[in-house]
């Protein structure tokens, strides 16, 4: 029989080399006795060290399992461990077996040393030990955790509040972070810690910050148990706290509005003044766009665009509507078919900076799929409803030529949005008489995946914006 | 009056500030505070210091700098036709009240907002002033949460983003109508253009240049906002459809559904009921089925004819329910998308399931050492060793999970 004594502080580490020799040395879980400092001897064991043969590979995922379960208080976990490692050696697939009953054990035991490890982040409160001027203040608490969690969770301590000495008080193992050095003594019996002024303040916020209306107290309990709550200042005031709620909802519930104070009056008036007013024709036109409720497309939308450009451009070009990018800009045509009318604009010769552009629809159409929008396209309605907008725009610019870009600009401007690939490169009217050259919208260029039908329809869309620059220049 | 004592401010304006129920510090860029020249740390999974009896966690000092406001929003504690006791905290008082705290161990870090005061810019002016003492002079490296107003200047915006962890603006109701009913200064499409301006922010902050430097991360832990439930007479579809178009618009990180509760000095245009705490609890999960389920807002929403959640039972057993057809799944064949699908599978169960279904085909133990709740789950898969039969099918199916029957009394 091998008997293996592993200390309370540096546990992690002692197991760990403990078991890499046993395993080399091929002695079976049988043959080990494991014990914590505190367990006592046995009559029959030997703890000389077996000889060492070469150590087997074990995965790494059982390793980050292990440096966790060593800090569990079952005195089993050293044994549970080395008789999984041994099972380990010849089925290292057993790691990715979440139905096998001992790793399930093994991994319940890791989330109880997670848990603990993490309420001990929430829950140890300090209290101040010297004098709050001092160059370096310190701090001291003292907490009860259920399981061996002082020394992995002090490292937490040390990265949170590295500008200050501490030292966290347990009966188990106690830590002491002094001149930026952490150590670990033996555990302690509870100190007498001096009275902190910030607690007080501590209560009376976790007083205030309780809403009577909605008392939850299993949802508090089982996030909180009850076992922490001898060391938490604030958690006195809970009994009151539930006590007094139903009435304090009561009296919430039965108190008759009230009138409002005489200070409303004067600060709505001043209120009043904040709110900005649009005046002068050019600039009221803008701020009716933003402000449009005509079809229900506004709800979804971020914000009207209206169009932008010289007011006294020759050209005017009109496309479908905004989409995800000018949705949240503001802007038209900044997103991919803006970037790609520019570009085949480039090459003609067209100014994009000398031209009036806008949106047949001046809200973005589209339906949420996941995290991503996806564009609809208007229907007559909507066209028929932001016609307004883009008669006021025609009759704001008066330009020489419109170009319209797309089946929804067509419909807009000419009633008719069909059969755009034959009516394309031809000079039309509105209604009103002004001349609408129809072409191809980029976002269709956009979505062509055939490589030769996307260079001809290009040239096709490259040609009409010569025709454009050509009978405005 | 007399002066008010800190104590005193800090009742008033954590009183006032209970009522936004974002309390989370998750998320954000890891750093912390080794080499002792600053204090705090982040790590990614936030922590809850504290529990109230709500059941909300205390994670940050969630206060409001000031409750003077000059709007008049009738759901709101703070409204300016309240006859609430008014305080204000100086900027210096926030700071400390933080760092104390924190150096106690309370908090993660600080959630400020606050009422409106003087103007948009004067408000948000003070409020980055306070983050900006945080980090420049405290070296404070904790969460800090910041409550945006609406119509502030951009400057503002684009400073507190480079300061803070998370933004946040609250749309408040889940429809135009009802935000202008009930708050008649807030402008819904105001609130959507600062939400857009802060995703586009983000994202801007993500790209690297072209000399492969990146600029500093804007609000790392993203953006979130709130919506009261139960204040105005919109379903459940209603607002969910709200909060996909968030989701997806605005990249938002959380929608948070806060159930309309009651507030001392009620206003005379908005009765007070009983907080809606379920239909909240019912709306949190199915926002959780849309966002990592993969399930559509209409087949959550369709279960029902009003177009409300089931309260009785939740919306992914409801779905189950009315769709018994597809049942039961095998769960050594079913597809990872038909076994989110299964009441009382979780991801982590799902996940579970198909690493250990690769080595060998999994028993009915196996799914409940796995983590899964059964107790739902067996009425809708066979596995190893068990077939549900004819339960799938059973006409009083339903009335195992909902609460049994109140005989109504007659006092």
């Amino acid at each position: 029989m091998q008997r293996a004594v592993i200390p309370a502080i540096g546990a992690a580490t002692a197991w760990r080399d403990a078991a890499r020799q046993y395993l080399a040395a091929g002695v079976p879980p049988e043959q080990i006795i494991w014990g914590d400092s505190a367990a006592a001897p046995d009559l029959f064991a030997t703890s000389a060290a077996p000889a060492a043969r070469a150590v087997p590979a074990v995965p790494r995922s059982f390793v980050s399992m292990a440096q966790t379960v060593v800090w569990h208080n079952d005195p089993e976990r050293f044994a549970r461990l080395y008789a999984f490692l041994w099972r380990l050696k010849d089925a290292p697939y057993l790691m990715t077996d979440r139905g096998d009953a001992e790793l399930s054990r093994l991994r319940q035991m890791e989330k109880d040393v997670r848990r603990c490890q993490h309420k001990m982040k929430a829950f140890v409160r300090f209290r101040e030990i010297g004098a709050p001027d001092a160059p370096r203040r310190s701090f001291a608490a003292w907490f009860e955790p259920t399981h061996h969690t002082v020394e992995p969770t002090a490292d937490f301590f040390v990265r949170r509040f590295s500008d200050m000495d501490w030292r966290i008080v347990t009966p188990d193992v106690t830590a002491v972070f002094e001149d930026g050095t952490l150590s670990f003594q033996d555990g302690q019996a509870k100190p007498d810690l001096p009275e902190d002024a910030s607690e007080q303040l501590w209560i009376t916020y976790f007083r205030n910050i309780f809403n009577p209306a909605r008392l939850k107290v299993k949802a508090m309990q089982s996030e909180m148990p009850k076992k922490y709550w001898k060391n938490m200042p604030e958690a006195a005031s809970i009994r009151d706290l539930i006590a007094e709620a139903p009435a304090r909802a009561r009296a919430m519930a039965e108190a008759a509005p009230s009138l409002p104070p005489a200070r409303m009056a004067s600060v709505q008036a001043q209120l009043a003044t904040y709110a900005s007013a649009w005046d002068g024709p050019q600039q009221e036109l803008p701020a009716a766009i933003a402000a449009c409720t005509r079809c229900p497309l506004y709800k979804n939308a971020t914000q009207a665009v209206p169009g932008e450009g010289p007011t006294d451009a020759a050209l005017m070009i009109v496309g479908e509507q905004p989409g995800d990018r000018e949705d949240l800009t503001g802007r038209p045509f900044v997103g991919p078919a803006g970037q790609l009318f520019d570009q085949v604009a480039g090459t003609v010769g067209l100014d994009r900076r000398q031209a009036y552009v806008t949106n047949a629809v001046k809200h973005f159409k589209f339906v949420p799929r996941g995290k991503r929008r996806i564009h609809q396209r208007p229907d007559t309605t909507e066209i028929t409803h932001c016609r307004w907008w883009l008669e006021a725009e025609v009759a704001l610019v008066k330009p020489k030529l419109i170009l319209a870009m797309g089946a929804t600009a067509a419909e807009a401007l000419t009633g008719d949005g069909t059969a755009i690939m034959a009516r394309r490169g031809q000079v039309t009217q509105t209604a009103a008489g002004q001349p609408v050259l129809i072409t191809l919208h980029p976002s269709y260029l956009l979505r062509l995946t055939d490589a030769q039908a996307k260079a001809e329809a290009t040239a096709l869309f490259a040609a009409d914006l010569a025709t454009a620059a050509r009978l405005t220049a | 009056m007399a002066k008010q004592t800190l104590e005193q401010k800090l009742a008033i304006l954590s009183d006032a500030a209970k009522y936004d129920a974002s309390c989370a510090s998750s998320g954000s860029t890891k750093r912390d505070s080794r080499g002792g020249k600053s204090l705090g740390s982040n790590e990614g999974s936030g922590i809850c210091h504290a529990y109230t009896p709500d059941g909300r966690c205390i994670s940050l000092l969630k206060i409001l700098m000031t409750n003077f406001c000059i709007y008049d929003c009738s759901y709101c504690i703070n409204r300016v036709s309240s006859n609430v006791t008014r305080a204000r905290f100086s900027v210096d008082e926030v700071v400390k009240l933080t760092i104390e705290f924190y150096r106690r161990n309370y908090i993660e870090g600080l959630f400020l907002s606050s009422g409106v005061i003087r103007s948009p810019d004067a408000t948000m002016s003070d409020m980055v002033q306070i983050a900006r003492k945080l980090r420049h002079e405290e070296n404070f490296r904790g969460y800090i949460h910041l409550k945006t107003i609406p119509d502030a200047a951009p400057e503002l915006i684009a400073e507190a983003g480079l300061l803070a962890d998370r933004l946040s603006i609250n749309v408040e109701l889940p429809t135009d109508a009802a935000v202008e009913q009930y708050a008649p200064e807030k402008k819904p499409a105001q609130i959507r253009k600062a939400m857009a301006d802060v995703r586009l922010r983000q994202e801007a902050s993500k790209e690297t240049s072209f000399s492969g430097k990146r600029p500093p991360r804007f609000a790392p832990a993203g953006q979130s906002t709130q919506m009261i439930i139960g204040a105005d007479g919109s379903n459940d579809a209603a607002v969910l459809g709200q909060s996909t178009r968030l989701y997806s618009s605005y990249k938002l990180k959380r929608v948070y559904y806060s159930a309309f509760s009651p507030i001392p000095d009620s206003s005379s245009k908005l009765p007070l009921v009983k907080p809606p705490l379920l239909r909240e609890h019912r709306l949190y999960q199915a926002d959780w089925l849309l966002r990592f389920y993969d399930f559509k807002l209409d087949e959550i929403t369709s279960v029902t004819t009003d177009g409300n959640l089931d309260l009785e039972v939740d919306p992914k057993l409801a779905w189950a329910l009315v769709h018994r057809a597809v049942f039961p799944l095998d769960v050594n064949r079913a597809s990872r998308e038909m076994l989110l699908r299964v009441p009382g599978f979780g991801v982590k169960t799902v996940n579970r399931i198909l690493t250990t279904r690769r080595h060998r085909s999994l028993r009915y133990e196996d799914l409940l050492r796995m983590g899964a709740s059964m107790k739902k789950a067996k009425a809708f898969v066979t596995a190893g060793g068990w077939s549900p039969g004819g339960l799938t099918d059973t006409v009083d199916l339903r009335a195992r999970f909902t609460p049994p029957p109140l005989q109504l009394s007659l006092f």
